[in-house]
């Protein structure tokens, strides 16, 4: 099997007494779009905020491509290619789409010692991306933030990781809040991110999100990966909702999955 | 057009209102204040605030006309000292909040009362000796006068201007602007884009203490007297004029533009009012009525432009 995009192993993190992650392994192959789910406290957040550098593990290792990496902060895993959207917070509301797009890596027009920010290439690359996530409403990249629909924002954010080039986009309840249509938006724009060659972690309560989406399906209970190998082609709903809950544990388990192979 | 408003209405009851010497006079000291003022915009929009402006600008002339008068230091070098020692205290007040993420609110207070204290003390409180800055290129430089026609004109309004045009391209053109405003609106999305947060605030306390310092000399050039006390009650005189501008108090927002304006509406009220004759003493009841007035304003039309889109 090839070297998956990113692999953790044996990840721990303990809060105090609490154990937040025993032992958990975790891979996400390239373009490939990941369902991660868990019941409160199944330790998903936990997880994801570990990979995105957003808390330090207390023990095991992450691999990127096959190579050992310490992501001590959320910049040290944009930098890695990871990005991390949680709903809202990854944008500056009282910023234009464009300006929040080039964040921290605005184009400066010459002469540089000027700091000029090139404003109009800055839009003409917005209004490009808006157009490939499938923007239908004609929004012009001068726009705050601030003034689009919940939806809309997610898909700037999920833009920007692409046009960056993130290989690893973690979507955290992005479907959270949001009305029908837009959330069929936000599933289109997610699948567009995988054709166009990146990587998804998608991480929803509500589990038909996950199932329209998704290649994959992992889902977590008490701080460990309990199944990491779910079809959602071959498995029900009902099927998911039992491993997560862990009704009737084994039998199930095992019938859902077919050999918890590890890779690498 | 609240401004025209209001010179429309102060010119209605007292024409003096609009006379060259009233206006230069008013000119004058506006430009002091509206220094400051303009540091303070980049500051809030950034999301933090400086309340030892007005420590600071007391503060810098008092030093500078001690090592002066001492003969430590020249002029020059007392200037370049005192602008120093300013951007220090302004160091120390973004290093605390930044470093020990202790609110702006409380470090500044603190170095307000550190920085006045140290003034008083200098001087036993006692105002310096300024007299002998006659002719000395510093201060032609800094507040030299002429006429052009009946209007007394003061080398600090051009500084004004400049300076107004300098931060109001940083903040919308340049790079910094962005980092600026994104440091103010959600830091934490900012940091995650690798904006340095922290340096971006140090950088504008800084400023915020060196414009204060060089208002405060200009002002003490301009009146021969450098007075520990001078300066006080002017950080919430000049967060009211930033505020009036439209700059967010929560940061993240904030106009150049605005901020002049704001300067002009406040300081023409206070002149405006004096001149009509409301008694010396109820004055600030006046400034303080309409600064309410024009904040409920502010917010009624906030929510109405946030309601239309």
């Amino acid at each position: 099997m090839a070297e998956p995009l990113v692999r953790m192993e044996n990840i721990r993190k303990s809060y105090g007494r609490v154990q937040a992650l025993v032992d958990a392994n975790f891979h996400v192959n390239e373009r490939e779009i990941v369902g991660l789910l868990g019941d409160n406290g199944a330790g998903k957040s936990t997880l994801i905020k570990v990979l995105s550098g957003a808390v330090p593990l207390t023990s095991g290792d992450i691999f990127i491509r096959g190579k050992k990496v310490n992501l001590r902060s959320t910049s040290d895993a944009i930098a890695h290619g990871i990005e991390t959207i949680y709903q809202d917070s990854a944008l500056v509301t009282q910023l234009s789409i464009a300006r929040n797009l080039f964040l921290g890596r605005e184009p400066i027009k010459p002469p540089r010692f000027l700091n000029r920010m090139d404003q109009e290439a800055m839009n003409v690359v917005a209004r490009d991306l808006l157009k490939q996530v499938g923007i239908s409403k004609n929004i012009p990249p001068t726009t705050p933030i601030g003034s689009l629909s919940g939806g809309e924002r997610q898909a700037v954010a999920i833009a920007r990781a692409m046009h960056f080039d993130s290989d690893l986009i973690i979507l955290d309840e992005p479907t959270n809040n949001l009305g029908v249509a837009e959330t069929q938006g936000v599933l289109s724009f997610v699948r567009s991110a995988r054709d166009s060659g990146h990587s998804c972690i998608f991480i929803a309560h509500n589990i038909h999100h996950v199932f329209q989406v998704v290649d994959r399906i992992v889902v977590m209970r008490r701080g460990k990966v309990v199944a990491d190998d779910i079809d959602p082609k071959k498995t029900s709903v009902a099927e998911v909702e039992r491993v997560i809950t862990g009704m009737s544990d084994k039998e199930i388990h095992d019938a859902l999955v077919e050999g918890t192979q590890r890779p690498g | 057009m609240l401004l025209v408003v209001e010179i429309a209405v102060f010119w209605g009851i007292n024409h003096d209102f609009l006379s060259p010497q009233n206006i230069s006079n008013t000119l004058a000291f506006t430009v002091e204040l509206g220094l400051i003022a303009l540091a303070m915009t980049l500051l809030m929009t950034s999301g933090e605030f400086d309340l030892s402006v007005g420590s600071v600008f007391g503060f810098s002339p008092v030093l500078m006309w001690t090592l002066f008068n001492s003969g430590v230091a020249s002029l020059e070098a007392a200037f370049v000292i005192a602008l120093v020692v300013a951007a220090f205290i302004g160091l120390v007040n973004g290093w605390f909040v930044t470093q020990l993420k202790i609110p702006s609110f409380l470090v500044t207070l603190g170095m307000l009362l550190v920085v006045r204290g140290t003034a008083l003390f200098v001087t036993n409180g006692f105002p310096q000796r300024t007299w002998s800055a006659e002719g000395s290129w510093l201060a032609e430089a800094l507040v030299g006068d002429f006429f052009i026609g009946p209007f007394r004109i003061y080398m600090s309004l051009f500084w004004f201007i400049a300076a107004a045009i300098a931060l109001g391209y940083v903040l919308t053109q340049s790079r910094t602007g962005n980092w600026i405003q994104a440091a103010g609106g959600n830091p934490s999305a900012a940091r995650a884009r690798g904006v340095n947060v922290s340096g971006v605030k140090i950088g504008l306390f800084i400023l915020s203490s060196i414009l204060a310092s060089l208002a405060g000399v200009i002002s003490s050039l301009r009146t021969s007297a450098a007075n520990p006390n001078s300066g006080t009650g002017y950080e919430l005189e000049v967060i009211a004029m930033v505020v009036i501008g439209g700059t967010a108090l929560t940061g993240g927002r904030g106009t150049i533009i605005g901020t002049v304006l704001g300067i002009l509406i406040l300081r023409v009220m206070r002149n405006g009012i004096v001149l009509i004759g409301v008694p010396g003493l109820a004055y600030n009841i006046f400034i303080g009525a309409i600064i309410l007035g024009m904040m409920a304003l502010h917010s009624w039309l906030e929510r109405r432009h946030q309601a239309g889109t």
